[in-house]
């Protein structure tokens, strides 16, 4: 029983998975409040933009914490989304401001299931590691 | 000269000696239409007083009834209410609401305060010419020759044809050996020699963006040249108008020579089919003889041609019957011989290709080997299913080298195949596959209980396919995109308008009652959307000509499938709002050079008394270079005052008022302001353009209000706000892929979301003479439902382009317009709205958002279906416009249209309509070009042709590609590669021929917002023989005016083989119409239809007709005229010789001969052919 370095990230990162499950469920309700019209979409993606970055790199943190701490298959297991964030942004449309989201091309039917796949995918990934750095994190505890 | 009445100059301008041939929205005469009906504002005086002989008679009826009073008398009738003779009518009605044409109040806020009662419910209001006429100068026609200097690159010497030998066929040298059954001549002809292009060196000056500011800012008292200038304050010169009635033509296509119907499939039948035969009537519009075939030489045609002239007359009968006949099969058809239809037509198409199957083995007719899709699975609705636009010319599958005794037998099966619609065609071996006239979309055949049902117009609303698949899965198997094309706004002759406290709309879909409605009883009726029984108010049940309560199927709402509401206060969210025109003026040094400011300000001069609006319309101008310049208008100056704002990062309004000022109070200074404007910028200025900030100043100045901005743009905005800097390489004009189509930045588009929020357009007008970059640019009008016009090179010194922009501005400045515009598009359950294309916000999933509706806009959105549809009998698509007018009136436009289903893939694919399905997939083109890149976007335009023959073939069980050496297409697909081939070819989509960027851009622009007809003249082109001309309409030349017009002359096929040495033809793309006059034309043809006498005397490149006295040339201006009745504005001229340096305009159009980049249309088929599946 030790707490170690490990242990802490893994502590942290559960604080932080709490986090992007809440994002991930505002993300899923948002984009379905727009599927079901009940909001403006330059409202909507205007809520939902200043939200993407901070995800991004909530994420990013938690896994550099698992890179210090040596948790490979921690890391591991978040190493394709950390690319689809970077993919993502990357092929965002042209936009001044920081956000994926743009009101004039999100109403497109497309972009809207995707939108709110990736939600709900994204959502059911966080609610697993959740668990899992849970699993980690008592495993780090109770190891000697 | 003559002018002919068009239905977008709705104030004709000049006395007609020909009616108007254009197809008119289906019409309902005014005698059919029950009391609350009036026409359109679109009306004028003339023409309503002309209507009179037709209204009155129902006049009588409905004058006496409580709730309506009649519409269209043009002097204002003492007309009081009577009571009803069911309920004391309250006497709320208020004069104002029955006033005549003339003098119509301002009906700020809610013209109708509050009629507690429900009766009267329909009050008449007054007929509103609310529609400011546009006005086309026919002034135009009359310019002398001019040569005009070349435009830019064009003026590169294009050695193509190099002689007159190479326009006659040359042999197929580049043929695939498997074209041997091709025919002699080649659709290639190789134009002898390469036709390289030189790289298109650029103008001068084209790469000179980004100049510093330099030299003081002129700062902001009124300055001496605003004061020195003349004061004009006369009357602005109107053109001289008479007024003529509208007179609604009947549509063109049908004017042409008779429909030629040749009827020996049926006839070849067995006595079993004798029945079916009988009870079908004969079959329309089968495909005919070679009669209008300019003599391909390959085609063997053995059917002979009965030509049946009067064939409208003919088919009449049976076609009612038809459509009585074709239930689906579940509904209670009645008549037991009707059970014989579907009974006796399988075995007979199992008949068919018993015999003929021996004869096989050397026979290559496919059909012969294998039996088609049985048909037993079909409908009888199906089977009924008779199609009345099979084209007259191309040849069915009997050509493929068939000897005589064989297709007698081949000729049974292909009468059924007639019978049912479903024609092929072998793509390879019909030559001549471009019809002479432009094809109706097909028949709608709604079932039985709505057969006589009014549909929406196929000019208004149209679909991919007329037939929906009943599944997802049936759709996905016939390739087809599914699609609607809606032109919402359209100028309409004969729109019925009516108004009622209530109007009738589903309580769960909030659909508007249409002519696809059930009725349950008297009293209820069955929303066609969502299927929800609603009540019907009391009032609907109303019959205004009998005046008794009963039949509410009677009412214009179920009679029509476009109707007009006046909308009450519960669709105001504001008092609607008054037409305001804001107009942001570029006067930086290039603007300033081109002196464009010139050409616009005396055409708003000479229209401003032309502008749409009311007493309360308001007008500003804002001019911007490195600077913002307000001019203020207000009581106490005698001049416009100059206020100039230097701070171009942090805009702000210098004055709280007055830079907006009423159009009425203010003209004088307005008209003074338009003429001091072109000399206050004439001296030379600074080669900056804030545009940016002055879009950021319009926006303030407009957003309490709403409105429209008006941007003329000449260069690319490099200072302030929205800065730009040039992107294009022009050495890269002509590579493969094209870059820097998606916006360098939004903040134009973000700009255009403010706008569009507060319900202002942006329209722009780019008049540049370099790089723009107008893929950043358009942003401002794309989202904000603006439209963006491109005039390339614009200098006013060149007075073909000043006449270009003075037509496309005056047709602008007068057109209709609606203010605070919201559309939705509803669809029956389980369809739902896939992707929107056009100008536009989309606000929710069927709600487009429109600052500003134009009659000249089309719209397109993709449809998929969601649920299984096979229960249902039909499926309705209901566009809804609700829109402010310029008089200050909320109004609604509903459209509906009805499409039956369809459960086979042969049905579907015989009922797609190749037009609409041009129109949607460029704009699906467009957005792939921007969302990934043009390669894969012409890649997928041309797989779009693949899977719709595999489809075809897999639904015909046909062979595959490569075992067979036909390409068969369902013949209303038939001109699907054509018209994919010519989008490849267009502008938008053209690599490896030097394009600019902007005109590229503004290709796209056009692809994603024009409406079809205009879309399909600029994809497709429609090339007029001139020569033959003469001998065409001669016989009507003299005749009287109220005869018919005289039909246009065949299309002929975009390729050089059709031009012969000795002709001269027009060619019309829309926007331009290039005549070209080969060396070896007539001196009579010269000196009669030009006025020169041999044809080295014709200009390198005239830019006008030339007024000559002779029969020729007057036809030829008629043919002109007519051409040009249908669009906005009149196209440009331009006449070119065969040997002029610039011929390449024309020539770069013949879109089925092979350019050193892209393929001809034979290659073209061989290539689908080989990715057939």
């Amino acid at each position: 029983m030790a707490f170690s370095f490990p242990a802490f990230s893994y502590i942290i990162a559960l604080i932080v998975d709490a986090f992007l499950i809440f994002f991930s469920i505002f993300h899923v309700i948002a984009i379905d409040e727009l599927k079901t019209d009940y909001k403006n979409p330059i409202d909507q993606c205007n809520s939902l933009n200043p939200l993407v970055l901070p995800e991004y790199l909530l994420h990013l943190f938690m896994n550099i914490l698992f890179l210090l701490s040596g948790e490979w298959i921690s890391l591991l297991i978040n190493v394709p989304l950390i690319l689809y964030h970077i993919h993502r942004y990357r092929t965002r449309p042209v936009m001044s401001d920081p956000g994926l989201y743009d009101p004039t091309s999100i109403m497109n039917a497309d972009v809207l299931t995707v939108c709110q796949r990736e939600g709900w995918i994204k959502l059911a990934f966080y609610l697993l590691s959740f668990f899992l750095y849970l699993y980690g994190m008592i495993v780090v505890l109770i190891a000697v | 000269m003559a002018h002919i009445p068009n239905q977008y100059n709705n104030v004709p301008g000049h006395q007609t000696s020909m009616p108007g041939p254009f197809p008119q929205h289906n019409q309902i005469p005014p005698s059919q239409v029950p009391g609350p009906v009036k026409q359109d504002g679109n009306f004028n005086p003339a023409s309503i007083a002309a209507m009179n002989s037709q209204t009155n008679h129902f006049n009588q009826s409905t004058n006496s009834s409580p709730a309506f009073n009649h519409p269209g008398m043009l002097p204002p009738l003492p007309t009081s209410l009577q009571s009803s003779p069911m309920r004391p009518m309250k006497t709320t009605v208020t004069q104002n609401q029955l006033q005549n044409i003339q003098n119509i109040p301002v009906n700020s806020g809610s013209p109708h305060p509050s009629n507690p009662s429900p009766f009267p419910p329909n009050i008449q209001r007054p007929q509103i010419n609310n529609n400011a006429p546009p006005l086309i100068s026919t002034s135009q026609y009359n310019q002398p020759f001019m040569n005009g200097p070349t435009t830019g690159p064009i003026g590169n010497v294009n050695h193509y044809p190099p002689n007159s030998s190479s326009f006659s066929p040359t042999p197929p040298t580049n043929l695939p050996p498997t074209s041997s059954n091709y025919g002699p001549s080649s659709l290639n002809s190789n134009y002898g020699g390469n036709q390289r292009l030189p790289m298109s060196s650029m103008p001068p000056g084209y790469s000179q963006p980004n100049v510093p500011i330099s030299g003081p800012p002129i700062s902001g008292p009124p300055l001496t040249g605003l004061r020195n200038s003349p004061v004009t304050t006369g009357p602005p010169g109107n053109l001289p108008m008479t007024n003529v009635p509208n007179i609604s033509g009947p549509p063109v296509p049908p004017l042409g020579p008779p429909r030629s119907n040749a009827i020996n499939g049926p006839t070849m039948m067995g006595p079993s089919t004798a029945s079916v035969h009988s009870q079908m009537g004969p079959p329309k519009g089968l495909p005919s003889g070679p009669l209008s075939l300019p003599a391909g030489p390959q085609l063997r045609q053995p059917m002979p041609p009965n030509i049946n002239p009067p064939q409208h007359q003919l088919n009449n009968g049976p076609l009612e019957q038809q459509g009585y006949i074709a239930g689906p099969p579940n509904m209670p058809a009645g008549k037991p011989g009707l059970q014989s239809g579907p009974v006796s037509g399988p075995p007979m198409s199992h008949s068919g290709p018993g015999p003929a199957s021996g004869i096989s083995g050397q026979n290559t007719n496919i059909q012969n080997r294998y039996p088609p899709m049985p048909y037993t699975n079909l409908s009888p609705q199906q089977q009924m299913q008779v199609q009345q636009n099979i084209a007259k010319q191309f040849p069915t599958h009997n050509l493929y080298g068939v000897t005589q005794q064989m297709s007698n037998l081949s000729v049974t099966k292909q009468g059924f195949d007639q019978l049912w619609g479903h024609q092929m065609v072998d793509l390879m071996q019909c030559k001549n596959i471009l019809p002479e006239y432009l094809e109706e979309p097909p028949e709608i055949k709604l079932a039985h209980q709505f057969a006589e049902s009014p549909n929406c117009s196929s000019e208004i609303f149209r679909c991919t396919v007329n037939r929906i698949p009943e599944s997802n899965s049936l759709l996905q198997k016939s390739r087809l995109p599914l699609g609607i094309l809606i032109h919402p706004f359209k100028d309409l002759n004969h729109l019925p308008v009516i108004q009622c406290t209530t109007i009738v709309r589903c309580r769960a879909c909030r659909t508007y009652i249409n002519p696809f409605v059930y009725f349950v009883d008297s009293k209820r009726w069955k929303c066609n959307l969502c299927y929800r029984v609603n009540d019907l108010p009391e009032e609907f049940q109303y019959d205004p000509l009998s005046k008794s309560y009963g039949d509410p199927s009677r009412r214009p709402e179920i009679k029509s499938a476009t109707i007009e509401f006046i909308a009450p206060s519960e669709y105001m969210l504001r008092p609607p709002q008054p037409a305001v025109y804001l107009f942001l003026l570029d006067v930086s040094q290039i603007a300033r050079e081109s002196g464009y400011l010139q050409v616009v300000c005396e055409t708003l001069k000479t229209n401003l008394e032309q502008l749409p609006g009311d007493a309360r319309t308001q007008i500003g101008f804002i001019c911007y270079d490195a600077h913002v310049h307000y001019y203020l208008m207000s009581e106490g100056l005698t001049r416009p005052k100059e206020m100039t704002v230097l701070d171009i990062d942090e805009i702000f309004l210098p004055s709280p008022e007055s830079l907006l000022v009423n159009l009425g109070e203010y003209k004088d200074m307005v008209k003074e302001l338009l003429t001091i404007l072109p000399q206050r910028y004439s001296t030379p200025g600074v080669p900056a353009s804030a545009l940016g900030a002055a879009l950021q100043a319009a926006y303030k100045l407009m957003a309490p209000t709403g409105g429209r901005i008006t941007v003329f743009q000449t260069c690319l905005p490099n200072i302030g706000p929205g800065g730009l800097h040039s992107r294009e390489d022009p050495n890269a004009r002509s590579s493969k892929d094209v870059a820097h189509l998606n916006p360098a930045t939004d903040f134009f588009k973000r700009i255009a979301l403010d706008c569009s929020g507060a319900q202002v357009a942006v329209d722009l007008f780019l008049l540049s003479s370099q790089y723009c970059d107008l893929a950043t640019l358009s942003g401002m009008s794309k989202f904000s439902a603006g439209t963006v016009y491109h005039i390339p090179l614009f200098r006013a010194q060149r007075p073909w382009q000043a006449e270009q922009l003075t037509q496309m501005f005056t047709r602008y400045l007068t057109r209709k317009i609606g203010f605070e515009a919201v559309m939705r598009v509803r669809c029956t359950r389980g369809i739902s709205i896939h992707t929107f294309h056009g100008n536009f916000f989309v606000r929710s999933t069927d709600l487009l958002s429109l600052p500003n509706v134009s009659p000249d806009a089309g719209f397109g959105m993709q449809l998929t279906i969601e649920e299984s549809l096979s229960d249902l009998q039909q499926v309705c698509f209901q566009a809804a416009l609700l829109y402010t007018s310029s008089k200050g009136e909320r109004r609604i436009r509903v459209h509906t249209l009805a499409l039956p289903i369809a459960n086979t893939l042969p049905d579907i694919l015989h009922a797609a309509d190749q037009q609409c399905i041009i129109g949607l997939l460029s704009k699906m083109a467009v957005d792939r070009c921007v969302s990934a890149s043009m390669s894969e976007a012409k890649e997928a335009l041309i797989n779009a042709a693949v899977d719709m023959l595999s489809a075809h073939r897999l639904a015909q069980n046909l062979p595959a590609g490569a075992a067979a050496a036909a390409l068969h297409a369902p013949a209303p697909l038939r001109l699907l590669p054509l018209y994919v081939l010519a989008l490849l070819k267009r502008k938008a989509f053209r690599t490896g021929t030097s394009t600019r960027l902007d005109e590229r851009v503004a290709d796209m622009c056009l692809m994603k917002c024009a409406p079809l007809p205009a879309l399909l003249r600029v994809v497709h082109p429609d090339l007029y023989a001139l020569h033959a001309l003469p001998a065409h309409a001669h016989a009507h030349a003299h005749a009287h005016a109220d005869a018919p017009p005289p039909p246009l002359p065949p299309r002929l096929q975009l390729s050089a083989e059709r031009i012969s040495m000795n002709g001269a033809y027009l060619l019309d793309d829309g926007e331009t119409m290039i005549i070209y006059v080969c060396h070896g034309v007539s001196p009579a043809f010269l000196s009669e239809t030009f006025g020169v006498a041999a044809f080295s005397q014709l200009p390198d490149e005239a830019r006008s007709l030339p007024k000559v006295e002779s029969e020729g040339n007057e036809q030829l201006h008629a043919l002109i005229e007519k051409l040009n009745d249908d669009r906005p504005y009149p196209a440009s001229i331009l006449i070119l010789r065969d040997n002029s340096p610039s011929r390449q305009l024309f020539t770069e159009r013949l879109i089925e001969d092979r350019v050193e980049s892209a393929f001809s249309y034979y290659e073209f088929l061989q290539h689908i052919k080989t990715q057939v599946k």
